[in-house]
């Protein structure tokens, strides 16, 4: 479903700032992969997560989503294949219009944007039975402005947005890590219950090491701009955190400073 | 200071207050829904005078003649819209090319001379200063009320469009939008075009009120603009949530500009001295916000300690 061939990024190449974000990532995924992916500081997560989103043009390499070559395309043509939920709650709605409005925009996505109304009273009924299945509330406060809800409502909200269509790709950057600890893992089972119901093909990245075990079928660690350790299966689902930290010794050939890589 | 003198003077103010309100509306598209800061109007509101004044007299029907103008405007913004988006120039940046590349487009089109006079006299024009005091369906504050009715139920269709919430969405958020699908840069430019035709627009408007289009009849508008918003803002942000009202309240938020004007010029203020007092007290405006957020902070520091 996503092929990741040998793609490189740096930025501001030539000055003091330069920094290769990465420097050679291949990562393949299957249709209906949900893959976890983790890595300390620097290691390239949300740039890879940001190369497949088309945010900023890549040095080399290629990406595939579902068969297209997508490489070359912007970033809001490539939204079609795509449901993204970012770190930052306000990234991902637009906080001066409403709940309903954000919605219809999501809906939309993919589509030609004409002169029709822009929100049907058929797909209000929608939008309302599927805020309620969220447990916030927000069914009842549709006309709400976004930039009234809490971080944690307006992750719940995006995720949704993201998943209104089934996406051929759902990309999640950190989506818990600005949350509380219990919206966290109010907002983490959600995504869980979300990606069990539609199987879109799933990239999750977490700063949590347990969360990156316990979720999804297949876990990804980067280092330095590259996939270090890539476990499927049953062997995953044995994972616990102290072999993972040996995978990542022995991949990454230096002492794992586990605090680091919890904490960043 | 005779209070009938000022009086007598009111209905002008008002119906200059309204065409200026046109332009206000414009510049609420870019300032306010899309979250730029567009130069461009001072040049685009004299392209469509000067559109309108030399089609007109060219002997075109008055309607064609703002219809053109108002295409011409969009072709302004277009300019500015390609500047930004396609050349990676800042907007405000944008919007100075343009604007002074229209000084020299805006002679030309009144065939090098700085003003053109437009005479009601002799053509059939939709507005008229003459009849500001007149009853009936030629007095311009009515005809001008219409048009400002008309034209925010247009915007308040759009705006409520696929196409309008997706414009919305490109100002409130871009990433955002992107994520969703949406061509922030075509909006940008589609929004920079609206606007600006909006403001020629006003510009065929004010030029066949005044009697004249001058070269420079747009400097300051920018401001004038702004202030039409802000005061608009100000006066009714809480009770106006709806977006066609907020749009009325932009050309109301003009009207009572106009009539402050009036006021001062009444207590004796030089002329001249107006575009100062209304920078001054737009800046004061535009001030305010940043100044009320610091002594929040400050409050808020104080009371932690």
């Amino acid at each position: 479903m996503l092929h990741i061939h040998h793609i490189a990024k740096t930025f501001n190449p030539g000055t003091i700032t330069e920094k290769t974000a990465l420097a050679d990532v291949e990562l393949h995924l299957a249709p209906g992969d949900f893959v976890t992916v983790i890595g300390g500081n620097g290691a390239g997560k949300s740039t890879m997560l940001n190369a497949v989103a088309g945010v900023f043009p890549i040095d080399r390499g290629s990406i595939e989503i579902g068969g297209v070559d997508v490489t070359n395309l912007p970033e809001y043509r490539r939204a079609q294949y795509l449901g993204r939920v970012f770190q930052d709650p306000m990234t991902g709605t637009a906080a001066t219009m409403n709940i309903e409005e954000n919605m219809a925009l999501a809906m939309r996505r993919g589509q030609r944007r004409g002169l029709r109304w822009g929100i049907s009273s058929m797909e209000r009924e929608m939008y309302r039975e599927q805020l309620s299945k969220l447990g916030l509330g927000l069914e009842s406060r549709m006309q709400s402005k976004v930039g009234l809800l809490s971080g944690g409502q307006r992750q719940a909200l995006t995720l949704l947005m993201a998943t209104l269509r089934t996406p051929k790709l759902l990309l999640l950057d950190e989506h818990t890590a600005a949350l509380d600890p219990k919206t966290a893992d109010k907002v983490l089972s959600l995504s869980n219950q979300i990606i069990r119901e539609q199987h879109p093909t799933t990239l999750m990245i977490t700063h949590n090491m347990q969360d990156a075990i316990d979720y999804g079928n297949r876990l990804v660690m980067m280092h330095e701009g590259r996939v270090v350790v890539d476990v499927a299966g049953e062997e995953k689902k044995k994972l616990t955190r102290a072999d993972l930290m040996g995978l990542f010794e022995k991949a990454a050939g230096e002492q794992l400073n586990s605090d680091k890589l919890l904490l960043s | 200071m005779e209070i009938v003198k000022l009086l007598n003077a009111m209905p002008s103010a008002v119906a200059q207050g309204l065409i200026w309100g046109l332009m206000a509306i414009g510049v609420y598209i870019t300032y306010r829904v899309l979250e730029v800061s567009d130069l461009t109007v001072d040049g685009s509101i004299a392209t469509g005078g000067a559109v309108a004044a030399v089609l007109i007299i060219g002997g075109w029907n008055v309607w064609s003649a703002m219809l053109a103008a108002f295409v011409v405007g969009m072709l302004t913004g277009l300019a500015t819209g390609l500047f930004h988006t396609l050349c990676g120039i800042p907007a405000i940046l944008s919007g100075i090319l343009t604007q002074l590349a229209l000084y020299s487009i805006n002679l030309r089109i009144l065939g090098n001379k700085a003003n053109v006079a437009l005479s009601v006299n002799k053509y059939d024009l939709l507005i008229t200063s003459r009849n500001a005091r007149t009853l009936g369906f030629e007095n311009p504050t009515l005809i001008l009320v219409l048009f400002t009715v008309a034209l925010i139920l247009v915007l308040y269709w759009f705006f409520g469009t696929e196409l309008g919430c997706s414009l919305l969405a490109t100002g409130a958020n871009r990433s955002m939008a992107r994520a969703q699908g949406i061509n922030t840069n075509t909006n940008v430019v589609l929004g920079l075009m609206l606007s600006n035709g909006i403001v020629a627009l006003a510009g065929a408007l004010l030029a066949q009120f005044q009697g004249f289009a001058d070269v420079s009849m747009g400097r300051g508008a920018i401001v004038i603009g702004l202030a039409a918003v802000i005061i608009g803002e100000v006066v009714f942000s809480r009770i106006f949530r709806n977006f066609g009202l907020k749009l009325l309240a932009v050309s109301i938020g003009a009207i009572l500009y106009y009539m402050v004007i009036q006021v001062v010029l009444w207590l004796g203020l030089n002329t001249n001295d107006l575009k100062l007092l209304t920078a001054l007290v737009v800046a004061l405006f535009l001030a305010t916000p940043h100044w009320r957020a610091q002594y929040l902070a400050r409050k808020k520091k104080k009371e932690g300690v």
